[in-house]
C-alpha cells in the first residue's frame, strides 16, 4: 500500500486513487469525502494545512523516509481560506517539495476572486473550483485520478 | 394518513421549502450523493450542520458581547457558517451571513447584532423545517414506503 509502489503503477494495477482533502469546515470535509468516495477514491481528510503537511511527511525536519519514494497521494484538493495556513501557502509548500511537486493540487473556494484564482494557477495549482462542490466538479478531476496520458 | 398521502405531503412540503428559498439546488445535490452504502448521508450531514451551527452561534453571541469586539474573529465564525449553510443548501441562512460579513468589514456592532438575530431566526426556521421533513421521511419508511424524490 505504501513504500515501494509508485502512484502510476498503483493506478495501472487498478488500485483506487488516493486523494488528500484539506478543509477547515467539518461539513465541507464530509461532503468532499463523499463526492470523492462516490468516484471510487480512497480519501484522507485533513482539517488544516499543518495536518496536511504532517500527513504528507513535509511538516518538520523529520524527512519521514520520503526522499526517493513517491507520494502516497494521487491528488490533493484543498480549501483556500483556512486559518493558520491558506490553501495557497499549502500549495507553495507542496510545490517546493521534490517528491510532492508532481502531485496535482486543486484549490477550492467559496469566493470567486480572479486575482486569487490566477495566483493559485500561477503557483502551479491544476484547477480552481468554486464551492459548494458538485458531483460534476469531481468528474472534472477524473483525468488526474486516472492519470491520463495525452 | 395512508402511505400515498404521506408521500404526497412530503413532496409538497419539500417543494414549498424550495419555493420559499429555505433550500436551494445544493440540497438536491446532497440528496443525490446518498446511496445504499450511505442511506443516512443527508441526515448525517444536516445533523453535523445543526451541531456546528449551534456552536458557531454561541461563539458569535459571546464575541459580540465583548467590550471590544474582535471583528476578525466574528467574521471568521460567520465565514464558517456561510460555508456550511451554502454547502447544505440552506439559502436563507447563507444570505444573512453575506450581509453579516459586510457589517463585520464595516466594524458595525449594531449591524452585526441585527444580523446575528436574523441568522438565529433563519437557522431556527430551517432547522425546524428540515426536522419535520426528516420526520415525514421516517414515517414513510416505517410504513414500508420509499421516499419520493
Amino acid at each position: 500500500m505504501d513504500g515501494g509502489c509508485s502512484g502510476d503503477m498503483a493506478a495501472e494495477f487498478g488500485d483506487e486513487p488516493h486523494v488528500l482533502a484539506v478543509d477547515d469546515n467539518l461539513i465541507d470535509r464530509k461532503l468532499v469525502e463523499k463526492l470523492l468516495k462516490n468516484s471510487s477514491c480512497k480519501v484522507t481528510t485533513a482539517e488544516n494545512g499543518l495536518r496536511a503537511l504532517e500527513y504528507l511527511g513535509l511538516a518538520s525536519d523529520k524527512r519521514n523516509a520520503l526522499d526517493g519514494t513517491v507520494s502516497k497521494v494521487n491528488l490533493i484538493i484543498t480549501d483556500y481560506c483556512m486559518p493558520g495556513m491558506t490553501g495557497y501557502e499549502l500549495l507553495k509548500k507542496i510545490k517546493e517539495s521534490s517528491v510532492l511537486r508532481e502531485v496535482p493540487v486543486v484549490i477550492m473556494s467559496s469566493e470567486n476572486v480572479p486575482t486569487r484564482i490566477s495566483q493559485c494557477l500561477q503557483e502551479g495549482a491544476q484547477m480552481f473550483m468554486l464551492k459548494p462542490l458538485k458531483q460534476s466538479d469531481v468528474k472534472r478531476l477524473e483525468c488526474y485520478l486516472m492519470r491520463c496520458r495525452s | 394518513m395512508d402511505l400515498a398521502q404521506l408521500q404526497r405531503q412530503l413532496v409538497d412540503y419539500k417543494t414549498s421549502l424550495y419555493h420559499e428559498d429555505f433550500l436551494d439546488e445544493q440540497f438536491t445535490q446532497l440528496q443525490e450523493l446518498q446511496d445504499e452504502n450511505n442511506p443516512d448521508f443527508v441526515v448525517e450531514v444536516v445533523s453535523l450542520f445543526f451541531e456546528d451551527s449551534d456552536r458557531l452561534l454561541n461563539e458569535l453571541t459571546k464575541a459580540l458581547e465583548q467590550q471590544s469586539v474582535d471583528f476578525k474573529s466574528v467574521d471568521a465564525h460567520v465565514h464558517q457558517l456561510k460555508g456550511s449553510s451554502s454547502s447544505i443548501g440552506a439559502q436563507r441562512v447563507q444570505k444573512v451571513c453575506i450581509a453579516f460579513r459586510n457589517y463585520c468589514e464595516e466594524q458595525n456592532v449594531e449591524g452585526c447584532l441585527k444580523c446575528l438575530q436574523q441568522v438565529r431566526h433563519e437557522y431556527s426556521l430551517v432547522k425546524t423545517k428540515l426536522e419535520f421533513m426528516f420526520q415525514l421521511q421516517q414515517q414513510i419508511l416505517s410504513a414500508g414506503g420509499s421516499i419520493p424524490m
